[in-house]
Order: structure tokens, then C-alpha cells, then sequence
């Protein structure tokens, strides 16, 4: 369904911009929950972004294509992608409160999809909007259609976020960090939520996150990303229970859910992009790095569907 | 307990107005710590674990003595504070704040930061003894970080430099407010080995403030859950975590991400439903009755009190005690 190739992302312009994304390649199927997982600085967002065609005006799209459903998703003129965006594909975002209208009715800002894409009249959409609302478990859903974002929680905020990002039935759902800031018990809840829509509706997810434990609950597959590079693609079971790239190994411990050996701690922090590491960009800080990994970017080792990029496998 | 605690707060309140305008007198409060009492031991670290707007940051920050409670005693060393100067206290209970952007001057040099508490004090001190503490949080060559600015500093090593400027003066019980929450997972482990080891050079206290329960297993023998201003739950890390009594603990438990993709029950079915109510008006009887799925008819007539169950593990549940 959704094919990215040989992606690469520059940020500012000059003689040394930020490569924040680095030949990023993968595909996705239809119905399939797919992670992506990096710390702040790795390119994932930028990833999200730039297949929903959002990238900020400082981001150059130096390489590569994306194709969604057989067209190329790259180079689209601004009114085909409104036929894709919002429609076909759905987006949640971090922060709700922050990307839904302050100054509209919630009701207001779910109904708009339907006007804009079906062309509803006001009255047909808003009766749509409460239904989608009832579907994300608003409770009161009449009543919560008349107010505004600062009166919802962060948790109810989110429902709403996803009541805009479903309400034209997409088939593919861009979720980027969408319970970082939420309470345990309401981060279970919303996860709960899209969980449901996966399987119940076939919604294929990409998820970015740098939360392990999440991507746990509801990854089929994981993308390790560190530094706007690809580290490691496999199974979700394989990537928790069989970690291959130490740099996967260095996320399972930090996130304490792999024991931690003794001085297994990853020195340092993340390389300068304006001018990376010649050869694998996590070499500096890696704890098994050779000369090889200095010198020359990693070759990918596939084996069984995953596929991983490491100086140790190739 | 044989040994007195470094720091006892007894029936600690601390209500906020709200204000509606300037002129409008308000009637209205938001309860955020309503009631609560605990002891912290010498070396003994304690973690207050709860969701945002529970009160865990405003206790932290009374126990530090940063805001003034509205009731209750705190005594410092057998002492009521108020028997203690202020620079003593200060210099025996120290804060590590949440944000490393927002806690450290961005006009001041490390140097400056880190000579503060000296001279507050009116310690005597040279530059060998500031580079020693950048030394010691893992800033070397500590020479080269005297006279830079916070913003040339990365988020984690911010963190150290506050991690410093706490230590500076020896204090007996660190306060750490979501000392690692708004860092990257691997910069977090740094942080977090660099708290233990300093541990043991310094033989400092730890209060971490957390809602992170992997955290808490790895640093603290004892835990204590709030919910809406009050403890529901207090005992030793291990049996709260592996056998919690109030039902708020073991939903809150149960939330937590496994990350383990063969354990998915805590996403495929959420142990609680709704959002935690206002701490304006919080409900009558049990806090926790209106998420509860044990609640009863009596939960909402009476307050339930924090007791003691098993050796040294107190729940404040009427259904739990009994």
C-alpha cells in the first residue's frame, strides 16, 4: 500500500544542511500496525511528515520516492493531495490541544471532513460528527460537540483528534507520539482505541514513537531509526525477544525492559547531522564498534523478513 | 525503625484558590495535597508515584520547603522546621527539578551556577572544588565546562549540571522532581547510574517523584501512590509492586506498558475507564470510587484512612483492609 524508496530529507541550506533522513526505505501493507522508533534527533518525524506532504519549508526532499496506492506521493499538486490527505490518509499528532482550533466547537472541526470531502450540508455532517465521536468513546458526545478544546482533558482531546483523523474512513493512519504526554491509565485507553480501529477495520497505523513499551502493545512490525538512518526492521516478537543491532540492544535497556549488564550504558548522545559519522552513524557511541564501522556506512543483512544494518551481520 | 527520619511530614495540606478575577474574592480550592503523611529514612529512598494532578509535585515542593503548606508539621532531623534556619535546612534538603531547560539560568556561566550555593552560604570554595563536582556528575574536563552557557549543553548534560549544583553542599536528602522524564531513553540510563553512584560517594536520600514505575523498581525500597491528594498506598517497592492492595495501584500497574508484544492485555483491555476528576471538587467518600471497579455504596459515605495491612504496607481502601 504504501512504498517509501531511497527517502532523504535535508533541513536549511547551505554548504552543510542537517541530514536529518538518509536513504530510508520500506514498505507497508494494507491493515498492517507498523513502529517506528528513535530517539529525538533520529529523522522518524520527518519521516511522518514528509509522506503526508507537512514537511516545514526548511526540509528538502533530496532523494527518492514515496508511493502511496500505486501514485507517487512526491511532486502531487495541492489539490490532488487534498483528495489523499485527510482522506486517505489520517493524521494524530502529539499534543491535541495544540493542533485542534482553539476558537471551533469540536463538534465543528470533526463535521468539516465530512463537508469537505463528501459534501455534506451542515446538518448531515454534524449528525456524521456525533456518530464518529460516539465511535472514539466520547462519552456525551452530544453535549461534548458544543464545546470548545480547552474545556476537554488531554485524554478526551486525543478522542477527538481521532474522531477528525477517521471521520473520512482513511486506510491509512500517520499516529506520531499520539499518548507521549498523556496519564498511564488514559495513554491504555486511547491505545485500546486504535488498536480496536486496526483490527476491527482493517486501519493500517504507522505509529513514531519513542516509547518501547508502547510500540510493544501495538507494533506488528518495528523500524529502529537512529540518526536519519534505518538501524534494524524486524517482527515485533524478533525485535523484543532477539535484538540484533547494538543499538536496539542500547533502546531495550535504556527503556528497561532488557536487563541492564554491567556497564552496558550507552556513553554519549546523538552525532551532529550537519556532519555525520563517515561510516555507521551510531559507531561513536557504539560498544562493539570496529574500523570497518568507522570508516564505511553499514550494509543491510536481511534474513527471515527483517533486515538489519551492521558491520557484525554483513 | 530504629534510626529517626530525615525528613517527617505529618497531615501536610496545601490548598490553591482559584481565582475567577482580580476584584472576585474566591471560594473555590483546588485541593491538591489534602491530608498526607510519611517519613523518609536516612538512605532509605522513597518514590511518590501517581498521574499529573495527583499533588506528588506540590508535596515535593513543600517538602523542600519551596511553598508554604496550608496545614500540617514537617520535622527535619527530630526538629519542626521552623526551629531550623532556612540557609540549614537548605543546605540539608535539596531539589533536582524536572526541566534541565528551565532550572538553570541561561545568562549565567556554569560557573556562576555551580559558585551559587557556596555563596549563599558562605562556604569558602575554590575553582578545584567546582570542577570536582563536574568531575563527579561526568562533565570532564570539568575546566572546559566553568565558563560555558546552558544553552551550549545538551539536555542531558544540563541535567548533570543540576545534578552538581544539588550535591554542592552535601545535602542529607535529594528531592527529585521527574529527574529523567523529558530526556532520551539512553541518556536516561546515564542519568540514572550517575544517581546511583553518586549515592553511594555522597550517602544522600533520594525522594523521586516519578510516574514512571520501571524507575521507581530500579532506585527505591519504598513506594508511596497518590491519587488526588492523598495517599492510598505506602510499603516497600517490592510488595507494592508485586502485590498492591488499592485498587488505584493495581490499575495504574496494569496500565503500564509490558513491553513484552507477547503480554498485551494491559492495551487490549485498559484496567480503568475514564479521566481523574477536578481536584476542585473531588468526589465524596473514596477519591478513587468513581473510576473503582470494586466500589460499594459505603465508599462513598466514608473517608477510608491509611492502615496498616501486612508488615509495614498501609492501604487506605475499606475494602482492601478488610
Amino acid at each position: 500500500m504504501l512504498s517509501v524508496n531511497d527517502l532523504g530529507i535535508h533541513y536549511g541550506e547551505g554548504p552543510r544542511p542537517v541530514q536529518a533522513v538518509d536513504k530510508v526505505s520500506f514498505n507497508m501493507a494494507e491493515g498492517e500496525a507498523i513502529a517506528f522508533v528513535g530517539e529525538s534527533g533520529s529523522g522518524k518525524t520527518t519521516v511522518a511528515l514528509a509522506i503526508s506532504n507537512l514537511l516545514p519549508a526548511a526540509a528538502r526532499v533530496i532523494g527518492g520516492t514515496i508511493t502511496f496506492k500505486g501514485k507517487s506521493l512526491l511532486g502531487m499538486t495541492a489539490d490532488e493531495l487534498r483528495h489523499i490527505r485527510g482522506k486517505e490518509i489520517g493524521m494524530v499528532f502529539q499534543e491535541p490541544s495544540s493542533y485542534l482550533n482553539p476558537c471551533i466547537k469540536v463538534g465543528e472541526q470533526v463535521s468539516e471532513a465530512f463537508m469537505i470531502h463528501y459534501g455534506l450540508s451542515k446538518d448531515e455532517a454534524a449528525s456524521k460528527a456525533e456518530a464518529i465521536l460516539e465511535r472514539v468513546r466520547v462519552p456525551d458526545a452530544e453535549r461534548v460537540y458544543h464545546y470548545y478544546p480547552h474545556q476537554l482533558s488531554g485524554g478526551m482531546a486525543q478522542r477527538v483528534g481521532i474522531a477528525v483523523a477517521l471521520s473520512c474512513q482513511p486506510s491509512l493512519l500517520l499516529a506520531d507520539e499520539p499518548t507521549s504526554n498523556l496519564d498511564l491509565t488514559v495513554q491504555a485507553q486511547i491505545l485500546n482505541l486504535l488498536k480496536t480501529f486496526n483490527r476491527e477495520l482493517g486501519l493500517a497505523i504507522l505509529l513514531i514513537s519513542h516509547d518501547l513499551g508502547v510500540v510493544s502493545g501495538m507494533a506488528d512490525r518495528v523500524v529502529i531509526m537512529y540518526a536519519g538512518r534505518i538501524a534494524e526492521e524486524a517482527d515485533v516478537h524478533s525485535i523484543f525477544k532477539n535484538p540484533r543491532h547494538p543499538y536496539t540492544q542500547a533502546l531495550l535497556v535504556a527503556s528497561r525492559i532488557a536487563q541492564q549488564e554491567e556497564g552496558g550504558e550507552v556513553q554519549g548522545s546523538l552525532p551532529d547531522l550537519t556532519n555525520p559519522p563517515p561510516g555507521c552513524r551510531f559507531s561513536p557511541r557504539c560498544p562493539k564498534a570496529t574500523e570497518q564501522c568507522q570508516k564505511e556506512p553499514p550494509k543491510v543483512t536481511f534474513e527471515r523478513g527483517a533486515r538489519v544494518y551492521c558491520w557484525l551481520y554483513g | 525503625m530504629t534510626t529517626a527520619p530525615v525528613l517527617a511530614a505529618k497531615n501536610i495540606v496545601k490548598h490553591f484558590p482559584v481565582r475567577k478575577g482580580i476584584f472576585s474574592k474566591s471560594n473555590k480550592f483546588v485541593r491538591a495535597v489534602d491530608g498526607v503523611s510519611l517519613e523518609i529514612y536516612e538512605r532509605e529512598n522513597l518514590a511518590l508515584v501517581g498521574e499529573s494532578g495527583c499533588g506528588k509535585t506540590t508535596l515535593g515542593r513543600i517538602l523542600c520547603r519551596l511553598i508554604e503548606p496550608t496545614a500540617g508539621t514537617i520535622e527535619y532531623m527530630g526538629s519542626p522546621v521552623g526551629e531550623w534556619k532556612h540557609r540549614e535546612f537548605a543546605s540539608g534538603v535539596q531539589p533536582i527539578f524536572q526541566d534541565p531547560y528551565s532550572a538553570l539560568n541561561p545568562r549565567k556561566k556554569i560557573r556562576k551556577i555551580l559558585s551559587k550555593p557556596f555563596e549563599i552560604h558562605g562556604i569558602r570554595f575554590g575553582e578545584d572544588r567546582l570542577i570536582e563536582l563536574l568531575t563527579q556528575v561526568g562533565l570532564v574536563p570539568g575546566k572546559a565546562f566553568l565558563d560555558r552557557h546552558p544553552h551550549e549543553l545538551s539536555g542531558g548534560q544540563r541535567q548533570r549540571v543540576v545534578i552538581a549544583r544539588a550535591l554542592a553542599l552535601k545535602p542529607r536528602l535529594l528531592v527529585a522532581d521527574e529527574p529523567v522524564s523529558g530526556l532520551d531513553a539512553t541518556v536516561q540510563t546515564q542519568i540514572l547510574n550517575l544517581m546511583r553512584s553518586l549515592q553511594n560517594v555522597y550517602k544522600t536520600t533520594f525522594l523521586v517523584i516519578s510516574h514512571d514505575i520501571t524507575l521507581v523498581k530500579t532506585m527505591c525500597q519504598r513506594t508511596a501512590v497518590m491519587y488526588l491528594g492523598k495517599l492510598v498506598e505506602l510499603g516497600p517497592t517490592q510488595t507494592v509492586v508485586q502485590n498492591p492492595l488499592h485498587p488505584y495501584t493495581v490499575s495504574l500497574l496494569r496500565s503500564f506498558p509490558s513491553g513484552d508484544p507477547e503480554k498485551r492485555e494491559w492495551v487490549d483491555t485498559p484496567p480503568i475507564a475514564g479521566d481523574v476528576p477536578s481536584a476542585i471538587d473531588p468526589p465524596s467518600g473514596c477519591r478513587f470510587r468513581t473510576r473503582c471497579p470494586a466500589a460499594k455504596d459505603r465508599c462513598a459515605l466514608e473517608e477510608p484512612v491509611l492502615v496498616p495491612c501486612r508488615a509495614e504496607h498501609l492501604v487506605a481502601c475499606s475494602g482492601a483492609a478488610s
